[in-house]
């Protein structure tokens, strides 16, 4: 009995814990980003953004959260039901499960394995089935184009993103999200993260992120004006609503990968007094806020990319410039013996 | 020990039924997403056998990427199945004494017949032992040593493979106007605007 409970039975117990602990606070700040994002954009544009529900519009999201649910499911007579079904579930638990190998702190991670990030680039290439599966199965024109869309535009952009994340790994020498994160401590503090050494690479990296995500300028899967609301034209209710989460969820994973690979994950900006006071998970949500309020920030500013020009800046710019950055780094850390030591 | 043996043979069990469901399934979209269940079931074996590496390239390479463009083709292609049953009999006898050759064939390598003993032995040599290195390292220092000739020479057949594939498909379509970016950067002011003096009463 003492067996199966120390055995089985707890570290189940701890381990669903564990999931409770990100799952909870991340489904609230995805619920706070839509409101961040109506509220930033609106203060650009010099607007209030929603501010009746709840004092300063706090409560907005769960109001919206709640007319979500009351809704009608929609099912379109002509459609493949359990694909249309399963599209949106695929969507939302794959924007969940990869934050099993995010480190929070030294230490504070659910699974630190081998090949975190490789885990991190595998999943978030996943994110393509969703919206395939729900643009077919929805038997419809539009969906289908924004299905198709998608498709060729994340395939595009994960070939860069991982010459990207090449180079990264490169300099640290491991796989593993936590040493990457350290590999990025040094004396100089803020100048030891990877986003200065390897500052066109953060920008790739951070453009192409922004294309992974479906995010505008690169929102053509969904893009309003020509295609309705693309691959999400069918759904309504909790469906549809799954995709808006998911879809919110990733774009703070996708931050949190950036804060990682180049900001230094959960490290203090400088390694002195009132810096390294606070704790390493904070600095971690304030460098997620950050890259986030850049994401808004770029939606405020930019049109959309027409598709050509999508794809020419995938193909014929990112993928030669990052191809040659690999090699430059592989070249100035063999010729300047600053690979890093095998351990 | 239970729980990876349990865990093991629901890997198994699913990866073979969604092999199975492959061949058998009317729709053709259907295939393959049965075909990725199978892919990410492997993937999940690869795990419990250690191999993590192998595992996650499997995810990013099969799933991620090949499999998105079966389902972007097979999509697209309006597949009718009744129509390819057709001459279903006509290939029996091809397709089984296919199928048979390859099952003598593996049943020859099983039962180690053909194989070398020393083929083990070989193999092994410069393989590190895991207690040392974690699998990624170990393979690249295999695959970047020992093989690095062979590894290239594939690399090379996969770059010659993408670009005939390119050759075959490239097309010059007549009157297509085509953005060139570079110019429409370089255009200056004196070429793109002009200033016309208009007297009132009379136009251009």
């Amino acid at each position: 009995m003492v067996e199966l409970w120390e055995g089985y039975a707890l570290p189940t117990i701890i381990i669903v814990a564990q999931i409770m602990a990100i799952v909870g606070p991340l489904l609230i700040a995805v619920a706070y980003l839509t409101l961040a994002e109506r509220k930033v954009i609106g203060a650009m544009q010099l607007r209030k953004g929603p501010n009746v529900v709840g004092p300063f519009g706090l409560l907005q999201p769960f109001a919206d959260a709640v007319k979500l649910m009351m809704k009608e499911t929609i099912m379109p007579s002509g459609a493949n039901r359990i694909v249309f079904i399963m599209a949106p579930m695929l969507t939302f638990i794959l924007s969940l499960v990869a934050w099993a190998v995010i480190p929070f702190g030294e230490g504070l991670v659910v699974s630190d394995i081998n090949v975190g990030i490789l885990y991190l680039f595998a999943i978030s290439s996943l994110g393509v089935y969703g919206v395939i599966m729900a643009g077919w199965a929805s038997n419809s024109k539009y969906p289908f184009i924004g299905a198709l869309r998608s498709a060729a535009q994340m395939v595009s952009y994960e070939v860069s993103m991982g010459l990207v994340i090449i180079t990264v790994l490169m300099c640290v020498g491991s796989l593993n999200l936590s040493d990457i994160v350290m590999a990025q401590k040094g004396d100089y503090g803020l100048l030891n993260w990877y986003a200065f050494p390897l500052l066109p690479m953060f920008v790739i990296f951070f453009i192409s992120i922004l294309a992974e995500t479906n995010r505008s300028p690169f929102d053509l899967p969904e893009g309003e004006s020509e295609i309705v609301a693309g691959f999400m034209v069918e759904y309504s209710s909790m469906s549809f609503a799954l995709f808006f989460l998911g879809e919110y969820a990733n774009m703070i994973l996708m931050s949190a990968m950036t804060a990682i690979l180049f900001m230094g994950g959960w490290l203090p900006p400088f390694d002195i007094a009132p810096f390294n006071w606070i704790p390493g998970p904070i600095w971690f949500s304030l460098k997620i806020a950050f890259v986030l309020f850049c994401f808004l920030w770029v939606r405020a500013t930019f049109p959309r990319f027409r598709y050509d020009q999508l794809m020419r800046l995938g193909w014929k710019v990112f993928l030669p410039f990052t191809l040659f950055w690999v090699l430059l780094t592989a070249g100035v850390l063999v010729g300047f013996d600053l690979l890093p030591a095998a351990h | 020990m239970i729980i990876q043996a349990l865990v093991f043979y629901v890997f198994a069990a699913v990866t073979i039924a969604a092999g199975l469901m492959v061949i058998t399934a009317r729709n053709p979209v259907h295939s393959v997403l049965f075909l990725i269940l199978a892919f990410f079931n492997a993937a999940g074996l690869f795990v419990l056998m250690g191999a993590e590496f192998l595992a996650m390239i499997l995810v990013v390479v099969y799933v991620g990427a090949v499999a998105v463009l079966f389902l972007f083709v097979v999509m697209m292609l309006d597949i009718n199945v009744e129509k390819a049953r057709q001459g279903f009999k006509k290939y029996l006898f091809i397709g089984g004494a296919v199928g048979l050759v390859l099952l003598v064939e593996l049943v020859l390598i099983l039962s180690s017949t053909v194989v070398s003993t020393d083929v083990s032995v070989v193999a092994s040599v410069p393989i590190p032992s895991l207690d040392e290195v974690h699998n990624t390292r170990a393979l690249g220092q295999v695959l970047y040593t020992k093989y690095v000739y062979l590894f290239e020479a594939s690399g090379m057949i996969l770059l010659v493979a993408m670009i005939g594939a390119i050759v075959l498909t490239l097309r010059k379509r007549e009157g297509v106007r085509r953005q060139v970016i570079a110019d429409q950067v370089n255009r200056s002011r004196e070429e793109a605007v002009e200033i016309k003096k208009v007297s009132s009463g009379s136009g251009i």
